[in-house]
């Protein structure tokens, strides 16, 4: 069994309002490590055995398709091992 | 004429937008979104809500609906559509209308009444106002903030798609104050606020509302 991840990010030049109350709720907490904070989405994707290209090759279709918007989101779609 | 009604699972304003064709003076049609059949309407609106519980985002899911499909055919070959607010980001996420609908700037679920401004009178469902006409009708929504890339907006702004902009300050963070846009032929509208819900001054903010469900009689007289 393997895990296809997939990470949605909204793109960068898109407004990120739930990452900026992050961002500010973290130094009200004392942490100041953060310059700035973006939030995303991932999806675990659960197949039988070691993951096939062409496996990965409709999961990169799906993740264009359904599980991003590719007009305000990016993705990248790697394998957790 | 018969103007169908999309209800999706999670939609709320099927009956006001019902309520709205009927007294536009056009016949309400309810759809369902598992049906495979149009129903011979002549245009389709797609209400309000929350469709499949804004899962993934708001409209993702609902796009893949059976009756969408049929909406996306009958849309390319000329059909009026019209989505109202969570309609407008089922119709961003079908790509029958360019941007996307994000998250509110303050993060805030706002309702209340908003001042818009008519920019494009012709369009099938703006016809019965005057451009530049200003008509206050409520706004309420989460994810309203019109977002789309530079080379898009101008597109939006030189063809004159921008149907209808929030007048004062920006409720929501969308750019260009874009309140609601059509597609470059004219038949498809999407629009945030909410006319159905102004179509009767004893329960709306005024009556104007009523406007966008007249023009799309008058359109299919004509």
């Amino acid at each position: 069994m393997a895990i296809i991840v997939v990470d949605v990010m909204l793109k960068p030049e898109i407004l990120d309002p739930q990452g900026n109350a992050v961002g500010s709720a973290l130094p009200r907490l004392g942490f100041t490590f953060a310059q700035s904070v973006r939030q995303g989405k991932r999806f675990e994707i659960e197949v039988e055995g070691e993951p096939t290209p062409a496996q990965l090759a409709e999961v990169e279709k799906a993740a264009e398709v359904l599980l991003s918007n590719p007009v305000i989101e990016n993705y990248v779609v790697r394998v957790e091992k | 004429m018969r103007i169908g009604v999309i209800t999706f699972p999670g939609t709320l304003d099927d009956r006001d937008a019902a309520r709205a064709v009927n007294v536009g003076g056009a016949e309400a049609v309810a759809l369902w979104h598992a049906d495979a059949d149009l129903k011979s309407v002549d245009a389709v609106i797609l209400p309000g809500g929350f469709s499949y519980g804004d899962y993934l985002r708001c409209g993702a899911i609902s796009r893949f609906a059976p009756v969408m499909k049929l909406v996306i055919e009958a849309a390319g070959k000329g059909m009026p559509v019209l989505g109202i607010c969570n309609g407008f980001q089922v119709l961003c996420e079908s790509h029958l209308l360019p941007g996307a609908l994000t998250r509110n700037s303050d993060l805030h679920f706002l309702c209340r009444d908003q001042e818009i401004e008519i920019t494009n009178n012709t369009t099938a469902w703006t016809s019965s106002f005057i451009k530049g006409e200003k008509i206050v009708i409520p706004l309420k929504n989460g994810e309203g903030s019109f977002q789309c890339d530079d080379q898009t907006l101008a597109k939006l702004e030189g063809e004159g798609r921008v149907i209808a902009r929030y007048v004062g300050e920006n409720p929501n963070g969308s750019r260009n104050l874009i309140a609601g846009i059509t597609n470059e032929r004219g038949n498809v509208v999407g629009l945030m606020p909410h006319p159905e819900h102004a179509i009767d001054t004893l329960t709306g903010p005024s009556a104007q509302g009523l406007g966008f469900f007249t023009s799309i009689v008058n359109a299919m007289v004509k």
